[in-house]
């Protein structure tokens, strides 16, 4: 099958491939670009495990091919750390507040929290469960996610005003 | 070994107990952990495994001649390709992992390939050409052992099952005391009811995945995700023909395990592809797989009958259990019988199991493998009782509780334990209580477990700035690494930020059985102390030689040698760094090391109390309060600790209300994928209180008991009877999924 062009900043950094129009965007991350932190659980969009920010919208990488993002802006968990490789905030509450156990759900996770906070930036406790609802963690019962959550809230708010 | 040997020995703590952060924490959060099929290797070839569709056919023919010509596949490898001659459970093993000549269940794996890419190998597997003649199945397991049912195995019967029974009934367990006739004659009250739960399935978000490398030579390396990377090296050498020792196993990051990954599924397949095309070869199950052919629950069906009189007391207690292990004889049946009424001090009890085989997956552990089921049949009986009685369920459970002393419905005397304790906590916990709105019901339950020693081995390595690592042998699926440095920590009296704990390859290290059994924390915990206690007796050595005094004269104390008093001598204290930093010119490399099979594991118990409101136009349950109260024996790391409990409770809720194996009447599983096999989201759940109970376990130097299993006992129980009771109608079947909720609620309104 003829290959194809595709283009896409993914971290921060332009990246340009030649690549089989059937390769899923998660498999083109993991294997070509080895960025292993998305992870598979399903491929079927179900689990969350492989979530990233795709333009600004939380998205499972199992559900588009390669070539849907094509010129797409992609940010991984890798791409959440501080510019000077610190943890960034949230990455921290889920360390601080044992967001997880065997850490498999946790990239798409902390994918998926840094966009609801963009989203919803003062979230109640349901607000953050309904809100990461489409990410399944086995481990924890989902308890300290939801703390961590909440703390990485406060902690950007706190942020925020600092600045202001 | 004698068991004084492990006599507790602490009661006070320096690190132990306390919530230091997770070694683990940096490389989870950033992606840096490397899980099962994150790594690669230069000429990789990536696999596929080619599944039955039927749940019983005959394998006719396999032609791979066209999908041997396709694009980029280098190895086709059948049941041909391993080792023959193999018995007992490594036979067992082989034919799941590849089938002979009968498919034996929907998702059976037939025939693998290997090739460049991804894309090539699920593409050439559609040209292989395999040919079935379907055969009679059953997948439940009262239809298995009906008269006419299709046989799966002629001669399975390992002798013990009784005379007249259908051949797939394969093992028969019988187990108590007393005289249960006698006590049901003594009794105000008897309930005899049946129940069924359904397989569920231990639901990992991580598929099965590994890299394996083996030259024709017989010699290979492969890196897996599982919870005992020696057996896996066992297992796949018995399956390939090879010697153990000529493979090494690395074990990956392992994203959730619940007992699943106890077992082989697709590494000696990777290996046999790999050996074939003289190439690596990584090997990721897709998610449907994962559900068709690894891993399930047994399903059950129970039949238990309790006798009570007015004031609670039970007089004698039965139970029978028949589960399927899926085409394998080895469903956990005699841990449901010997778990069931282990909660109570009884002075009849019998209990009985059948091991029944069916066209399912081989199942595997799954968190204490066959309480859960149990404990739901013999709780709800009890909860009805209390309900007729007019008794309140915690102190019917208090009046009959095990103790210390007791003895166990399954054979021996309990040792120090804490159901009394957990009881006690929770009939004293706001919770139990708190008052219930109208369409709310509360349920509570009790659960035990065994927990498990086993073969373990353990080294301890210090390093020339008096840090330590530690090398242990039980892949980490709840926080060992932690609990390792945290008890290395205290006997060494160095900070835990100086331990660093890693799981070794099976050629650093001795032997260690699976990570099963809520074992780690017990026995790689016991063997962790014991190593570090070594080295601190080789460090005490070097300073007794250093102030040439006797080595009996130096004792250690808070990261120091000191001298034993004065008689031994005027010394100032010798730190661990003055040792380390000259161990070279001193003697040599000061390590500790420690093996055993410790057998002190102490059994563990727990009480549950959740609360329930059920939506009668829907059959919708909504958990509305749960607490959690269970013995830990010593908790090392508190927060672990809640986690195992708080998890063990969660995949008890969606057993209960959502989880379930649904097979059609062909044979085939309907629900293999996550939107229709329906595991709890965040928005399914309440928070979980968490309540450690802390009696000791005289077994463990700091009183250690397992606490990973436990948790997942009570809570089919629990939820089953704030279900009932929140809907006025008793649940025997799980799970009490919306559907069999509004059928319940029809047939009680139909009288």
């Amino acid at each position: 099958m003829a290959k194809q062009h595709v283009k896409m900043t993914v971290n921060g950094k332009e990246v340009e491939a030649l690549a089989d129009p059937r390769t899923l965007l998660i498999h083109f991350l993991r294997e070509d670009l080895k960025i292993t932190g998305p992870h598979i659980g399903c491929e079927t969009s179900h689990c969350g495990a492989c979530t990233v920010d795709i333009d600004g919208k939380s998205v499972k990488s199992c559900t588009m091919f390669v070539g849907q993002a094509h010129g797409a802006d992609i940010t991984t968990v890798e791409g959440l750390v501080n510019a000077d490789g610190s943890l960034g905030v949230i990455q921290e509450m889920f360390r601080e507040h044992h967001g997880l156990q065997c850490g498999y759900c946790t990239p798409g996770m902390i994918t998926r929290a840094h966009r609801l906070l963009q989203e919803n930036p003062t979230p109640t406790e349901e607000d953050i469960r309904f809100g990461m609802a489409g990410n399944l963690c086995r481990c924890t019962g989902y308890q300290n996610i939801v703390k961590a959550v909440a703390h990485a809230a406060d902690a950007l708010n706190a942020q925020k005003e600092a600045a202001e | 070994m004698a068991r004084d040997e492990f006599e507790a020995e602490r009661t006070t703590y320096n690190f132990v107990g306390t919530r230091p952060d997770r070694p683990d924490g940096i490389d989870k959060v950033t992606g840096r952990a490397r899980f099962g099929a994150d790594m690669t290797a230069p000429g990789m070839l990536h696999a596929v495994i080619l599944r039955s569709p039927h749940a019983h056919a005959k394998i006719v023919k396999i032609d791979t001649s066209k999908a041997e010509a396709a694009p980029g596949v280098k190895a086709i490898v059948t049941r041909a390709d391993f080792a023959d001659g193999l018995d007992g459970e490594n036979w067992n093993i082989l034919e799941n992992v590849m089938a002979g000549d009968t498919a034996l269940y929907d998702g059976h794996a037939v025939c693998a390939l290997a090739a460049t890419s991804m894309l090539e190998a699920r593409d050439a597997a559609k040209l292989v050409e395999i040919e079935y003649e379907r055969i009679p199945h059953v997948t439940d397991v009262d239809k298995a052992m009906a008269p006419g049912a299709p046989v799966i195995r002629e001669g399975a019967d390992d002798g013990s099952v009784p005379a007249g029974m259908h051949p797939n009934v394969v093992r028969y367990h019988e187990s108590g005391h007393g005289d249960v006739e006698a006590g049901f004659a003594k009794a105000d009250l008897v309930l005899e009811e049946t129940f069924k739960t359904e397989a569920t399935h231990q639901g990992y978000i991580e598929p099965h995945a590994c890299l394996g490398h083996m030259g024709t030579d017989g010699k290979g390396e492969l890196w897996c995700c599982t919870q005992g990377h020696w057996n896996v090296q066992k297992v796949c050498a018995a399956l390939l023909g090879t010697e153990t020792s000529a493979l090494r196993v690395t074990a990956s990051e392992i994203g959730g395990g619940f007992g699943g990954k106890t077992a082989v599924f697709i590494e000696p397949v990777a290996l046999a592809l790999s050996r074939k095309a003289n190439r690596p070869v990584k090997l990721v199950m897709p998610r449907a797989d994962v559900f068709r052919a690894t891993g399930p629950t047994s399903p059950a069906s129970m039949d238990i009958k309790i006798g009570m009189t007015k004031d609670g007391t039970i007089t004698a207690a039965k139970g029978v259990f028949r589960l399927s292990g899926g085409a394998f004889p080895e469903a956990p049946m005699e841990f449901s019988a010997m778990c069931a009424f282990a909660c109570y001090d009884l002075e009849n009890v019998l209990q009985m199991g059948y091991d029944v085989m069916s066209n399912r997956p081989k199942q595997a552990a799954y968190r204490a493998p066959g309480a859960p089921m149990a404990a739901f049949a013999v709780e709800s009986v009890l909860d009805e009782m209390c309900n007729q009685l007019g008794l309140d369920p915690l102190e019917v459970r208090l009046k009959n509780a095990a103790k210390t002393g007791s003895k166990a419905s399954y054979g021996p005397r309990f040792d120090q334990i804490g159901l009394v304790e957990t009881l006690e906590a929770a009939i004293n916990h706001p919770h139990y209580k708190a008052p219930l709105a109208e369409g709310q019901g509360r349920g509570v339950a009790c659960g035990f477990w065994f927990n498990h020693g086993g073969e373990t081995s353990v080294s301890l390595m210090l390093s020339e700035d008096g840090t330590a690592q530690i090398a242990v042998g039980t892949p980490d699926i709840g926080g060992s690494r932690a609990s390792m440095a945290l008890m290395a920590a205290e006997v060494l009296g160095i900070p835990y930020e100086n331990i660093r704990c890693v799981i070794a390859d099976t050629s650093s290290l001795g032997y260690n059985e699976i990570s099963h059994g809520s074992r780690v924390t017990y026995a790689s915990g016991l063997a962790t102390i014991k190593a570090a206690k070594d080295a601190v007796n080789r460090m005490c050595q070097r300073a007794a030689a250093k102030w040439g005094i006797d080595p009996d004269a130096v004792y250690w104390e808070d990261g120091y040698a000191k001298p034993s008093g004065p008689n031994a001598g005027e010394f100032d204290p010798m730190h661990i760094t003055e040792i380390t930093a000259n161990m070279g010119a001193t003697g040599g490399p000061i390590n500790g090391h420690f093996e055993a099979t410790p057998e002190g594991a102490g059994v563990s118990f727990g009480t549950h109390i959740v609360d329930a409101e059920v939506d009668p136009e829907t059959g919708h349950t909504k958990i509305l309060r749960y607490t959690v109260v269970q013995d830990a024996g010593k908790a090392v790391h508190p927060t672990y600790v809640e986690g195992q409990y708080q998890g063990g409770a969660v995949q008890g809720i969606g057993w209960a209300l959502n989880e379930e194996y649904i097979y059609g009447e062909d044979g085939s599983l309907q629900n293999a994928l996550f939107l229709d096999y329906r595991v709890p989201v965040a928005s399914d759940l309440p928070m979980i209180d968490t309540v450690i109970v802390e009696v000791p376990n005289p077994g463990h130097p700091f009183g250690v008991r397992g606490v990973g299993e436990t948790g997942i006992v009570p809570p089919l129980a629990a939820i089953a009877n704030a279900v009932s009771n929140a809907a006025g109608v008793r649940m025997r079947q799980l799970p009490a999924s919306p559907p069999r909720i509004l059928a319940a609620l029809k047939d009680r309104d139909a009288g």
